[in-house]
């Protein structure tokens, strides 16, 4: 249907709505049309929407009680967890919650990696996603430093030293981003305004990376273009809305406990020790959602190249749609590409594996390895397969079981139902 | 749209009132500790009295100290004074109180610091009154705190206080 | 049902990541039945007040706790002193107040707002009066280390005497479960060097326990809140999600599709 058929029933709504059309947008909301056949691995958009909202109201929450000083900083976190009214609580949700956050984002990418939803016509939705990840790691690791526990320092130290690696003018850059000669007072004071900013900068590329989805919208299982609405699809409202609530829910119970039986689990005893810029601890591992990039920083021998291939890694991301030759979407239909992809799978866990190891021995040997992989599934497998694979037979639509169907046959029809959709 | 949706609207059945319900009751649950976190915290209700020295304080003299972030007035009245207090008619005030009840030591007058309008803090030994006077709004306040003319509803209010001894005053 | 269990594997396998380095000391930590851990886990009211005493006549000689207050030992959940012993125990501290009126500071008894009075003005004293080694703040102590509870309590005992080809400078002392073996801290427990008002027989094992206990409540001081909440959000959480589950079953029932 489109959205420009809606009317209001009442007169007031009518009014309102022909000045500001919020009923609209709320009507296309309910009625957007989902694919049916949709698993539960897509339920992890409305529960990444939720880790967000509650990051941020947490966050808004311990702004108010926390001090954003050097030498208060870490008695301000205790005054939290000790006196303020359910401080523990909302502190614990808020660290365990990026956790949680991080574990979501990685269900959501690798089941868009499963079922081709990068392909076109959605690459856009997963350009806007890969920068709401780059930027989910920047506030993650400036909120990281906030509490300025010894792994706040030295993990604040070590990262902005990557900068240093920047030929020439890295130490320029390094003193820019400390505001003096090592990270202070100064680092400490920027990156809490910047973890309180960055945030709402998420919050308005998710509503645009929804707002991309909708108007190719959903890619689902079998990959293939449906025709909307159809007998394939399903009103957003309420059938996968309570779906998503169901899933959510099963989330939630992971995420408590955490919160209420584990709370600390997932940080780094360290971090219960004030920042001290003598004594730098015997391990200096990041948060676990960033080892496997820790990893292949330190499996490339040189400093410049390894912040480099640290950076393409996640750069290779980004031009994915145009590495990845398949016109076949989904994984279910590509059998090699399927093999390679739970390859893909083991890698990045092993990457992630070695990130929290020494980089020494074994462990550098295993590390390099499976970073050479990494950019090999992506710069040299992905072209190569999309190209020689042959591919099993498609279906027309999600209800018909009939085969012979063709990846992305309806993508020039479909410019035009875009057109209205928007 | 499929057929299925042609179908007459669902009746609310038991399932879906009893898990809205339900839902109702954890959100409501989960939003409490966000809002109580503002109410004052431990460390903060602990500091609730604060004990005050007021041996140096002569006659016709007052001081102010601190107490929950308020400004607390201790007057150490003349005799003039508390004679003053005591010998208005209540039914000239606007909030009728009789000194006796607000200064347990007529000697001594406690109370807080705070006009009863807005807020300010009154200026000491100032007004129609020569008592209290809020620059704010123009309030005036007699020699036993009782508001007297302007805006202001109420007496400035007679915290919790006790005499520990004859030197020092325990507020809260 | 079988993804989530994929999700659940997945976070455990991470989980393993970050812990796995914890396993540096050669030695095995002892185990305790620690009664707060467990999904009901509480604290033993009277371990937690011996913890105390252990603290306060051992400890505090070296170590602070400075997050703590003196309020907090009446407090629901920890060793809930009554007030009146709360502040008989403030009260045997001097903390530096002012400055007074004629802007001098001064010293008076501790209440039991304040926060616990440390022994040492401040790091840089506390370092000299120790040879040079920071005696740690005690406040978190538990939640800073790998291996929590049961890694203070084996260093508690883990005094021993180095192996033959050890070398000690003086002031170092060998401890089987310190990293890299070598303290500077001597053994702070012998068998009775408190005396136990509740008659407990104040072995150093004992001790050890009570005041690891009485450490992992100033580390955690609403762990019994937490354990309590804990249980009834996941019961809820539960309960909600079955009639969740049949609400979706019964919208989905609405069109011929299976969930």
């Amino acid at each position: 249907m489109s959205d420009h058929d809606y009317q209001p029933s009442s007169k007031l709504g009518k009014w309102f709505n022909d000045r500001l059309p919020l009923l609209t947008l709320s009507n296309h909301l309910q009625e957007y049309p989902t694919p049916k056949n949709l698993n539960y691995w897509w339920t992890f958009g409305g529960i990444l929407t939720f880790c967000l909202i509650t990051q941020i109201i947490t966050g808004i929450i311990l702004g108010m009680h926390y001090i954003a000083h050097a030498d208060l900083a870490f008695g301000s976190v205790e005054h939290i967890m000790r006196d303020v009214n359910y401080g523990w609580l909302i502190r614990y949700v808020h660290a365990n919650g990026a956790s949680m956050f991080f574990l979501a984002v990685y269900i959501h990418i690798f089941r868009s990696l499963y079922y081709g939803s990068y392909k076109a016509p959605r690459e856009v939705i997963w350009i806007i996603g890969m920068i709401i990840y780059f930027l989910m790691m920047a506030t993650a690791f400036m909120g990281y430093v906030l509490p300025w526990g010894q792994m706040s320092f030295w993990g604040a130290t070590v990262i902005t030293n990557l900068f240093s690696a920047i030929p020439f003018i890295g130490e320029s850059i390094t003193n820019w981003l400390w505001g003096g000669y090592s990270v202070d007072n100064p680092t400490l004071t920027r990156f809490f305004s910047l973890h309180y900013l960055l945030p709402f900068l998420i919050l308005g590329l998710v509503i645009l990376h929804i707002w991309a989805l909708h108007v190719p919208g959903n890619n689902n299982p079998i990959g293939i273009d449906i025709k909307k609405p159809s007998n394939d699809t399903v009103p957003f409202h309420p059938y996968i809305v309570i779906k998503d609530l169901f899933a959510l829910l099963l989330f939630l119970i992971v995420f408590a406990f955490f919160v209420f039986y584990s709370p600390n689990i997932l940080g780094h005893a360290d971090n219960y020790i004030e920042a001290d810029p003598l004594v730098t601890p015997a391990h200096i591992v990041p948060e676990w959602y960033l080892l496997p990039f820790y990893a292949i920083l330190r499996s490339v021998p040189d400093k410049l190249l390894g912040v480099i291939a640290m950076f393409a890694s996640i750069f290779v991301l980004v031009v994915l749609p145009w590495l990845d030759t398949s016109k076949v979407r989904s994984a279910i239909f590509r059998p090699i590409y399927k093999q390679f992809y739970w390859f893909l799978v083991a890698d990045v866990l092993i990457l992630g594996y070695m990130g929290a190891m020494p980089a020494e021995g074994a462990y550098l040997i295993i590390a390099r390895v499976a970073t050479a992989y990494y950019f090999l599934h992506f710069l040299v497998i992905l072209p190569v397969l999309g190209r020689k694979e042959k591919t099993l037979d498609i279906p027309l639509s999600i209800t018909e079981p009939v085969l012979g169907g063709f990846p992305n046959q309806a993508t020039t029809k479909n410019k035009q139902d875009n057109r209205e959709n928007l | 749209m499929s057929d299925s949706d042609k179908k007459k609207p669902p009746r609310r059945d038991f399932i879906l009132t009893a898990t809205t319900a339900a839902g109702a009751v954890g959100v409501g649950a989960a939003v409490w500790p966000l809002i109580d976190q503002m109410n004052p915290d431990a460390s903060v209700k602990a500091l609730a009295s604060t004990e005050v020295d007021i041996s140096a304080v002569e006659p016709g003299q007052s001081i102010t100290v601190l107490w929950r972030g308020k400004p607390v007035f201790i007057k150490r009245r003349t005799q003039e004074e508390i004679d003053s207090a005591r010998s208005v008619d209540l039914k000239d005030l606007k909030h009728p109180e009789r000194d006796e009840d607000r200064a347990k030591n007529p000697e001594w007058l406690v109370m807080l610091g705070v006009c009863t309008h807005l807020g300010c803090v009154p200026l000491t030994d100032k007004g129609d009154y020569n008592a209290w006077f809020c620059p704010c709004h123009g309030s005036h306040y007699d020699t036993s705190g009782r508001i007297r003319k302007g805006p202001a509803p109420t007496n400035m209010e007679v915290p919790k206080y006790v005499f520990l001894n004859s030197k020092t005053i325990k507020i809260g | 049902m079988k993804k989530f269990l994929k999700i659940l594997f997945c976070t455990s396998m991470l989980l393993n990541t970050n812990y796995a380095n914890s396993a540096e000391n050669s030695a095995e930590l002892l185990k305790v039945d620690w009664s707060f851990k467990s999904f009901f886990g509480k604290f033993d009211r009277a371990s937690l007040q011996r913890g105390y005493q252990v603290y306060n006549e051992v400890c505090a000689s070296c170590h602070s706790v400075k997050y703590l207050s003196y309020r907090n030992l009446t407090e629901k959940g920890g060793p809930e002193f009554t007030e009146e012993e709360a502040k008989a125990i403030a009260s045997n501290f001097e903390v530096i107040d002012g400055p007074n009126s004629t802007g001098e500071m001064f010293t008076r008894p501790a209440r039991l707002s304040d926060k616990f009075v440390s022994t040492y003005a401040n790091d840089e004293e506390a370092k000299s009066a120790n040879g040079g080694a920071y005696p740690p703040d005690m406040s978190v102590l538990v939640k800073a280390r790998k291996g929590g509870a049961d890694y203070i309590y084996s260093l508690l005992l883990g005094y021993e005497d180095p192996p033959a080809d050890m070398e000690l400078d003086d002031g170092v002392y060998y401890n089987k479960f310190m990293y890299g073996n070598k303290i500077k801290m001597s053994a702070p427990l012998s068998d009775d060097i408190v005396e136990y008002s509740d008659g407990t027989k104040a072995t150093t094992e004992q001790m050890s326990k009570d005041v690891v206990t009485f450490l992992m409540w100033a580390a955690e001081p609403h762990l019994e809140q937490r354990h309590k909440f804990g249980f009834r959000v996941i019961i809820y959480l539960i309960i909600i999600t079955i009639l969740v589950y049949f609400s979706m079953k019964k919208i989905w029932s609405r069109i011929e599709s299976k969930v």
